[in-house]
């Protein structure tokens, strides 16, 4: 077991060194974050019989994956990437920041560039025997919760942010007892890993905690690899989760790879690609997709994190920046 | 002694190649990169400086690192003299095998390391759950990055000791029983001051890889902060957020610490050298 998690590691190690290797002819280099590694892996076969039909050229696209801020502070120290497919729009504002992307990048593409959403759900052990439906199951006694740190972790700032949305939502909810709700949850806490897929790992394959907080997709895929050990549990509120993607303009510009990168990017809204992406577990955003796969999605009602928080930049500052609420929570704990 | 000035008195050629060599090969893979470091926290002004270091966060991550790596390094100085003594004294089967395990923590990639210590002392690994029914919990608190710690460190000070214990005379211990010296007198008066130095090199080695770990830790440690966070976890944690002075001045630190440490061990070492000598 921990063998089989030990050469996944090293072999996604060798991989992201095999990909950080220099760019050779029209490859187009997608730096994206932990989960969507099976999704790309996909997309780009059919985006390479797709792009050969309509332009006559064979791209490769190559992948990255990590956990978004460090893939997003890879592509501010150099790394060549065409396009960013990142967990959390604030990732790839913070790109833009630095001058690579221009700064209108959210509006380029439908949907709030996200061609597909997701959400977060729970994974609990085989027949679920700590009996969790939904959010206040979480702090029941004994109960252990397997979720990243939010400071490195995209997909944990989703978690965080989820659970806090909830507790403000409920009836007679507020922000003080929405900060109680989730400081109750993170006591729960055992290890905060890096980020969702590590999470993954420390939940279904060494067997920590009662129920994990994670990706929909991650959660499916998690399932599909351990058929009897894990169970999905889909809250009643939850958020919506749109990880966006963007075309990298000064490397696509440098690199003469502008005419492939946007075609990529807008192949990803297309019913083939979308097709794939609710196969993999994500959200499709074409209508017919979604109803075709409508029985496969959880019915979650969802709130977006414009609606409940401002919008990204003003969750970072609020929650996850230095001094931010995650760190008030903790604070107190060294005291003890 | 004469000091050899001219190349005429060597018996090798090539000393102005490989000296040309050394000093480049030194400043480019040791001295520049390590000096921007100070440069660039310098450049990130003071008041970044004071932030940083007056993070409670970053505090605590510091006592951590400190006190389980000092506890690691002292564990490793009891138990790596004993490792070396048994296996330079003692003739035993698989001698060969156990002596060349002590190097097993070096050639494994420490990530290796920590997911496989994280497993076993886990709450359902094979001694995470006996010492759970004991109550006690390894994994994933500060205990856990002791151990990990103590893994990483003892082929450290068992290899700067077994060639001291190699060096050491029978005869002159035989001579010291002959002469009527009880034998804690023997361990005492002729085999520890000779040991010394190398002992005290080896617990400063320990210790100091022990500061500066990543790898095996981050997998056993649990990461909570304020309570298993090291400092070198800071630095990355902070490079996330894209906050370049902060994790520079937190690397800053742990770069002055080596310093300090590896000076004090020094000057330790050359006191313990001439006391012996005199």
């Amino acid at each position: 077991m921990f063998l089989r998690s030990a050469a996944r590691f090293l072999t996604s190690v060798a991989f992201a060194l095999l990909v950080a290797a220099p760019a050779h002819g029209q490859a187009l280099l997608n730096v994206s974050y932990d989960p969507t590694r099976e999704l790309y892996q996909d997309v780009n076969a059919a985006f390479a019989k797709y792009w050969q039909k309509k332009s006559g050229q064979t791209p490769s696209v190559r992948q990255s994956h990590g956990g978004s801020g460090a893939q997003a502070r890879a592509v501010i120290d150099g790394l060549d990437a065409d396009v960013v497919t990142l967990a959390l729009a604030y990732d790839i504002d913070a790109i833009a920041q630095s001058g690579l992307i221009r700064t209108d990048w959210q509006k380029r593409l439908p949907q709030n560039s996200s061609p597909y959403t997701s959400t977060i759900v729970f994974l609990v052990r085989k027949g679920n025997p700590k009996g969790i439906r939904d959010w206040p199951d979480l702090l029941k006694p004994g109960v252990q919760i397997i979720t990243p740190n939010p400071k490195t972790s995209g997909g944990a700032r989703w978690n965080y942010l989820a659970a806090w949305g909830y507790a403000q939502k409920q009836p007679g909810g507020n922000e003080t007892k929405a900060r109680a709700f989730v400081g109750e949850l993170l006591k729960r806490v055992p290890v905060l890993d890096s980020g969702a897929r590590g999470a993954t790992t420390t939940f279904v394959e060494r067997g920590i905690g009662d129920v994990l907080l994670t990706w929909e997709n991650e959660a499916y895929l998690a399932l599909d690899e351990t058929k009897d050990k894990v169970e999905i549990v889909a809250p009643s509120v939850s958020i919506l989760a749109e990880p966006p993607v963007a075309v990298v303009d000064k490397v696509v510009d440098r690199k003469g790879t502008r005419a492939a990168a946007e075609a990529y990017l807008q192949f990803l809204y297309t019913p083939e690609a979308q097709d794939i992406a609710a196969r993999r577990h994500y959200r499709p955003r074409d209508q017919a997709v979604a109803a075709r796969y409508a029985s496969s999605f959880a019915k979650v009602k969802l709130f977006t994190i414009d609606e409940v928080f401002g919008g990204w930049q003003a969750a970072q500052k609020s929650h996850f920046a230095d001094g931010g609420s995650f760190d008030q929570i903790f604070k107190p704990i060294g005291r003890r | 002694m004469t000091r050899h000035s001219s190349n005429r008195r060597r018996v090798l050629p090539g000393f102005k190649v490989t000296l040309t060599f050394t000093i480049a090969g030194l400043v480019l893979v040791v001295l520049v990169p390590l000096a921007t470091i100070p440069a660039r926290a310098i450049s990130a002004g003071p008041h970044a400086l004071l932030l940083a270091m007056t993070d409670s966060r970053v505090i605590s991550s510091f006592r951590v690192t400190l006190t389980t790596a000092f506890a690691a390094a002292c564990v490793n100085a009891v138990a790596g003299p004993l490792v070396a003594w048994v296996l330079v004294r003692y003739r035993f089967p698989g001698r060969r095998v156990f002596d060349a395990l002590i190097d097993l923590p070096f050639a494994l990639p420490t990530a290796v390391a920590g997911i496989t210590l994280a497993g076993l002392y886990g709450p359902n690994g094979w001694l995470g759950r006996p010492l759970a029914a004991l109550g006690i919990t390894v994994a994933f608190t500060p205990l856990g990055i002791v151990v990990a710690l103590i893994f990483i460190g003892l082929p450290l000070v068992v290899r700067t000791l077994q060639p001291v214990i190699e060096d050491l005379d029978v005869e002159i211990e035989e001579a010291a029983t002959s002469l009527g010296a009880p034998r804690t007198a023997v361990v005492r008066r002729v085999i520890l001051p000779c040991l010394y130095p190398a002992w005290l090199t080896g617990f400063s080695l320990a210790f100091a890889r022990a500061i500066g770990e990543y790898g095996s830790v981050v997998f056993i440690a649990g990461n909570i902060p304020m309570v298993s966070e090291i400092a070198p976890l800071m630095i990355v944690t902070k490079l996330q957020q894209y906050d370049y002075a902060g994790a520079t001045v937190v690397a800053f630190v742990l770069m002055a610490m080596s310093f300090v440490l590896l000076l004090t061990i020094n000057a330790l070492q050359g006191w313990s050298a001439r006391r012996l000598a005199g």
